[in-house]
C-alpha cells in the first residue's frame, strides 16, 4: 500500500486549512448573508477535494471568543448517520454544519459577558492561526509523505490591535515552517494583519469586491496548490500596510519607540520595557517631542 | 616681473618641456610653449608645502623644486640664477601671506563647501555629467535652494567614493633582498670603488645596524661630513669582505671611527639579551645565551661561502652570513613604521653627490629610527609592574589544584520569570479608539441568533442554485486581477489580458507625460527621503529645511494634479492609479508635518521656559 500511496503522491497534493470567520457582529453588518457565504465556501471546498484524490481540507471556525476545529476531511466519520434535510448538501458536509452550529452555540455562551466591552469587534484570528499551525506541525511529523500544507484565511472582521503580538508570532512561525498564508478579505476596511501575513509568508492576498462571485474568486485564486503557483500569475499586492500596534495601548501606530533588546514597540516613552524588563536610557528628546523618536539607548542596570 | 621662461620637469630625469611660468595672485601657472603638449600646470599657492633649489656655486643649472601638500614635486629649470631667486622670493612671500591669512578667516564662512578641494568638485561634475537623471534632480533641488549641495551628496557617497579609494597609495613594504650588502662597482683602471647609495639602502643599514645609526647621529655633522662617514663605513665593509683580519685589526687600531664599524654591534647585543630575559618562563622552551645570534663565532659559513677557522683575538672582525641574514630577516618582519613622507620613491642619486638637504634627510631617518627604537624599548622594559605580572602568571600556571583555597565566584541569582506576566502585560491597558457612532452595547443574543438561523437555512435549503448568477460571473471575469476599472472597453481588454498591463499602459502615454511621471517619481522619492530624515526636528536648521521641502512637495503635488487633468480621458484613470501611491506618500508626509506643527505650537503656547523652537 505504501508504494501505491507514494505513486499517487504527485507534487500537487495539498492540505488546505481554512480559517472561517464566524464573527456574528460582522455578519450582522454585511449585505451578503452567512448562508450565501457558506454555500460559496462549501462549493469551493468540494472543488479543492476534487482536484486531487489525496487532497485534504481542514476547517477551523474563528469565532468572537473562541475557535475550534469544525471539519477534517481525512476523518472517516464525516458522513453523519442522520442526514437532516433534503438533498442539496453534499453528504460530506453534513457533519461540518452540525459542528458549526454547536460551535456557534458555545461561542454565544462565552460571549455573554462581553456585552459592554468597548472593543473593536474582531474575531480571534490569532487563536485560529495557532490551531492551524499546530495541526500542520502534526502533519509534518507523520513522515515524509505528506501533502503540502497551506492556510487560507477567510476574514471579514477588522483587525484587533490587541492581537498584534500573537498574530505576528504565528506569522513568523508559519514563515519558519514555510507554510504560506493566503488571505481573502471580504470586509470593508483594509486588514493590515492579513496583508502582512501573506507578504511575509509568501502567500496571496486578495480582497474581492463582489461577494456575489466569491466562489469564482476562491477557485481561480486560492485553489491553486503550491507547485502550480510557480507558473500561474496570481494577483500581486501593490503595497503592504506594515503598521504595527503598540504594545502598551494596542493602538495602531506608524512611528514610535522600539526597545533595542526585544524589539517591542511602544507609542510613548517608557522607563522600562514591559516585555524584557530592560531599563531605557535617557532619550535625547525627553520633553521636547513626545512621539517622534525611533531609538532608545539601553543602559544595563546591575540589578533588575 | 612675474613671468619667467623655464623648462618644466616632472622628475629629475625628464628632459623638460619649455614654457612660461607665471605667478599670479595665489596661483602658479605653467604654460608650455608647444600648444599640443599637455603638461600645463596650475598650482594654488596655499598648496605649496616646500621649495628646494640648487646652489649657485655648483655647476648645475638653476633648479627650483616645489613640493605640494599631496606629495608631488615639480621641478622648474630657470635660465639663470637671478630668475630663480626672484621666483623663490615671490613664492615665499605668497606663502607667508597665505599663512597669515588662514587664521583670519572667520570660522563661520568656512562652510564645508569651501573646504572641498578642486578634485572633489571635479569629481562631482563628472558624476553629474554622466548621469542625466541625477543632473536633473540636482538642478531642480540644489539650484532652487531646496536642498544644499552637501545634503544632496550625503547619501550618494558611493558614487563619489570610488575615485578617492583609487587614489590612496599602498604602503610599500621592506624588500627581502639584502640591499645593504650590495657589491660596489670597481673600476680596475683607476682603482676606484664606487658605492651607490639610495635612501632605501640607507634605511636598511640604519635598521639592521643600530651601532652604525648611533655613530651617524653622534659623528655627523659634528665630527665628519656624511660623505666621509659613508666612505669609512664602506671601507669597513670592504675590509670585511676581504677577510683580511690582520689588516682590519690594524686599521681599527688607527682609526677609532673605523673601529666603530668593525666592532660587533653592542646595541644589537644588548637588545638580544633583553629579549631573552623577557621570554615567558611558562613557555615550554629553552632559551639561553646561545640563542643570541650575534655570537656565533666558531661556526657558520662566512659571507662568501668558505668555512675558515679564525684566530680568537681577531674574532671580532668577522661576521658570518647567518648573522647578517638573521638580522635582516628580523628587520623585515618588524616592518616599516616610519612615516611615509621620509621616503620618495627610490630614485638613484649619483654617487657622492648630495645636496645639503639630503644629509638632513638621512639624519632625520636616523633620528626617526632611534626614536622608534627608544619607544619600543621603553615599552618592553621590565618595569616593576611587568615583573609582578610575570610572577603572578607563573604562579598561576604552576599551581596545584588540590592545594588551592576554595573559590567563591560571584554569583548572580537565577531569576525565572513567570510566563503569565508576559501574557498579561500584553492584555492589560487596552485603551481603544472611541467607537463613535457604533453600538455601545452590543446585542450578543441577537447577533448569534441570526447566525444560527443562517445555518439552519442552508441545512434545509442546501447550496444555492445557481451558485453564481451569470452576470456576476461575467463581471468577475473581467474584474482586474491586476488593477483595472470595470468600465474598460472590450478592445482595451483584449489588448491587455495576458500582458502586464502597467508596462503597456506606460507605453501608451505620450512621451512627455511619461517622462514627467518618471521624473516626478524620482524627485518625490528624493524629497521624501530628506523630509523623513529630518524628523524629529531639533534645530532651527532642520526646521527651515523641512519648511523648504514641504513647499517643494506641495509644488510636486499640484503638478501631479495638473498632469492628471491634462491627459486624455481614457488614460486618466490609469494615470491616476499610477500616480496614487505618490500622492498617498505625499499626503502622509503633509499630515505628519501638520500634526507636528500643531503639537509644537500647542507646546510653545503652554509656555514652558527654554523650549523655544524645540531646541534641545
Amino acid at each position: 500500500m505504501a508504494s501505491v500511496a507514494s505513486k499517487l503522491y504527485s507534487d500537487d497534493v495539498s492540505l488546505l486549512v481554512l480559517l472561517l470567520d464566524t464573527n456574528p457582529f460582522f455578519w450582522d453588518t454585511t449585505s451578503t448573508t452567512f448562508s450565501q457565504f457558506l454555500s460559496h465556501v462549501l462549493a469551493f471546498l468540494n472543488a479543492v477535494l476534487g482536484l486531487n484524490q489525496l487532497n485534504q481540507v481542514v476547517v477551523i471556525a474563528t469565532g468572537y471568543s473562541s475557535c475550534d476545529y469544525v471539519y477534517d476531511s481525512s476523518l472517516t466519520s464525516n458522513v453523519s448517520s442522520e442526514s437532516r434535510g433534503t438533498g442539496g448538501i453534499p453528504a460530506l458536509f453534513g457533519s461540518l454544519l452540525e459542528k458549526l452550529e454547536d460551535f456557534i452555540s458555545r461561542d454565544a455562551e462565552l460571549s455573554q459577558g462581553d456585552e459592554h466591552v468597548d472593543r473593536i469587534a474582531s474575531s480571534l484570528l490569532s487563536g485560529s492561526l495557532s490551531m492551524a499551525l499546530c495541526y500542520i506541525q502534526r502533519i509534518f511529523r507523520t513522515g515524509h509523505l505528506h501533502p503540502q500544507p497551506r492556510i487560507l484565511c477567510l476574514q471579514g472582521s477588522p483587525d484587533g490591535p490587541e492581537q498584534y503580538v500573537a498574530v505576528m508570532n504565528s506569522i513568523f512561525s508559519a514563515q519558519r515552517l514555510m507554510v504560506p498564508i493566503d488571505s481573502c478579505y471580504i470586509g470593508t476596511q483594509n486588514s493590515a494583519f492579513l496583508q502582512q501575513a501573506s507578504y511575509i509568508t509568501g502567500g496571496v492576498h486578495h480582497a474581492p469586491k463582489q461577494l456575489g462571485g466569491l466562489f469564482q474568486f476562491l477557485t481561480t485564486i486560492f485553489a491553486t496548490d503550491l507547485h502550480t503557483r510557480g507558473f500561474v500569475q496570481l494577483p500581486k499586492p501593490v503595497g503592504v500596510d506594515f503598521r504595527a500596534s503598540c504594545f502598551c495601548h494596542k493602538k495602531t501606530i506608524d512611528m514610535g519607540y522600539v526597545c533595542s533588546v526585544c524589539l517591542s514597540i511602544f507609542c510613548e516613552h517608557h522607563k522600562k520595557c514591559s516585555t524584557c524588563g530592560s531599563v531605557f536610557g535617557q532619550s535625547k528628546l525627553d520633553g521636547a517631542n513626545a512621539s517622534s523618536s525611533v531609538n532608545d539607548r539601553k543602559r544595563k542596570a546591575p540589578d533588575s | 616681473m612675474s613671468d619667467w621662461q623655464v623648462k618644466y620637469k616632472s622628475s629629475l630625469k625628464d628632459r623638460g618641456t619649455e614654457g612660461i611660468l607665471k605667478l599670479r595672485e595665489g596661483i602658479l601657472l605653467f604654460v608650455p610653449n608647444d600648444p599640443t603638449s599637455d603638461s600645463k600646470l596650475k598650482v594654488l599657492t596655499p598648496n605649496i608645502k616646500s621649495q628646494k633649489y640648487t646652489k649657485e656655486g655648483s655647476k648645475k643649472p638653476a633648479w627650483l623644486n616645489l613640493s605640494n601638500k599631496q606629495g608631488d614635486s615639480h621641478i622648474f629649470e630657470f635660465q639663470n640664477y637671478q630668475d630663480m631667486h626672484a621666483c623663490r622670493a615671490l613664492i615665499t612671500k605668497a606663502l607667508a601671506k597665505c599663512e597669515e591669512e588662514q587664521p583670519k578667516k572667520p570660522a563661520a564662512v568656512l562652510t564645508s563647501a569651501e573646504q572641498l578641494s578642486i578634485a572633489d568638485l571635479e569629481l562631482r561634475f563628472k558624476v553629474l555629467r554622466e548621469n542625466i537623471e541625477l543632473q536633473r534632480l540636482h538642478k531642480e533641488f540644489v539650484e532652487t535652494k531646496v536642498l544644499t549641495e552637501d545634503e544632496f551628496w550625503a547619501t550618494r557617497k558611493k558614487l563619489l567614493g570610488k575615485d578617492s579609494i583609487r587614489k590612496s597609495k599602498q604602503q610599500v613594504g621592506l624588500k627581502s633582498m639584502m640591499v645593504s650588502g650590495i657589491k660596489p662597482s670597481t673600476d680596475g683602471r683607476t682603482n676606484r670603488v664606487t658605492f651607490n647609495l639610495t635612501s632605501e639602502i640607507i634605511f636598511q643599514i640604519f635598521a639592521e645596524k643600530p651601532a652604525v645609526r648611533q655613530a651617524f647621529i653622534n659623528y655627523v655633522p659634528s665630527k665628519m661630513t656624511e660623505k666621509d662617514f659613508w666612505t669609512k663605513y664602506f671601507r669597513a665593509e670592504y675590509l670585511y669582505s676581504t677577510k683580511n683580519t690582520a689588516v682590519a685589526a690594524a686599521e681599527a687600531a688607527e682609526d677609532e671611527e673605523l673601529a666603530v664599524f668593525l666592532k660587533p654591534d653592542e646595541i644589537l647585543a644588548q637588545e638580544a639579551r633583553q629579549k631573552i630575559r623577557r621570554v615567558d618562563p611558562t613557555l615550554d622552551m629553552e632559551a639561553d645565551q646561545g640563542d643570541d645570534y650575534t655570537h656565533l663565532m666558531d661556526h657558520g659559513i662566512q659571507r662568501d661561502g668558505t668555512m675558515d677557522v679564525v684566530e680568537p683575538q681577531n674574532g671580532q672582525f668577522r661576521r658570518s652570513l647567518l648573522q647578517d641574514l638573521n638580522r635582516h630577516a628580523a628587520v623585515v618582519l618588524e616592518g616599516r613604521n616610519i612615516g611615509k613622507h621620509l621616503f620618495a620613491p627610490p630614485s638613484i642619486l649619483s654617487s657622492y653627490v648630495f645636496h645639503d638637504v639630503d644629509s638632513e634627510n638621512t639624519r632625520s631617518v636616523a633620528e626617526a629610527l632611534a626614536r622608534v627604537k627608544q619607544v619600543s624599548k621603553a615599552d618592553g622594559e621590565t618595569t616593576k609592574d611587568a615583573n609582578q605580572e610575570r610572577l603572578a602568571r607563573m604562579s598561576r600556571l604552576a599551581e596545584m589544584e588540590d592545594l588551592q583555597a576554595p573559590q567563591n565566584f560571584p554569583l548572580a541569582p537565577l531569576s525565572i520569570k513567570d510566563p503569565r506576566d508576559y501574557f498579561e502585560s500584553q492584555q492589560g491597558n487596552v485603551v481603544n479608539e472611541p467607537r463613535g457612532a457604533g453600538t455601545l452595547k452590543r446585542n450578543v443574543h441577537e447577533a448569534y441568533g441570526s447566525l444560527k438561523e443562517s445555518i439552519l437555512e442552508i441545512r434545509t435549503k442546501g447550496l444555492r442554485d445557481p451558485l453564481i448568477k451569470p452576470e456576476v460571473a461575467f463581471e468577475v471575469l473581467f474584474y482586474p486581477v491586476v488593477f483595472r476599472s470595470l468600465t474598460q472597453t472590450i478592445s482595451t481588454a483584449k489588448n491587455i489580458i495576458g500582458k502586464n498591463p502597467r508596462e503597456s499602459f506606460l507605453d501608451r502615454l505620450p512621451k512627455s507625460t511619461r517622462d514627467e511621471v518618471l521624473h516626478h517619481w524620482t524627485s518625490i522619492q528624493e524629497l521624501l527621503k530628506h523630509f523623513w530624515s529630518s524628523y524629529p526636528i531639533t534645530t532651527t536648521y532642520l526646521h527651515t529645511k523641512v519648511g523648504k521641502l514641504k513647499d517643494a512637495m506641495s509644488n510636486s503635488y499640484s503638478q501631479l494634479e495638473a498632469m492628471k487633468e491634462s491627459v486624455q480621458s481614457e488614460l486618466r484613470h490609469q494615470l491616476s492609479l499610477l500616480v496614487r501611491p505618490m500622492q498617498q506618500a505625499l499626503d502622509a508626509a503633509f499630515q505628519h508635518y501638520d500634526a507636528d506643527l500643531q503639537r509644537r505650537t500647542a507646546k510653545s503656547a503652554r509656555g514652558s521656559a527654554g523650549e523655544a523652537n524645540g531646541s534641545v
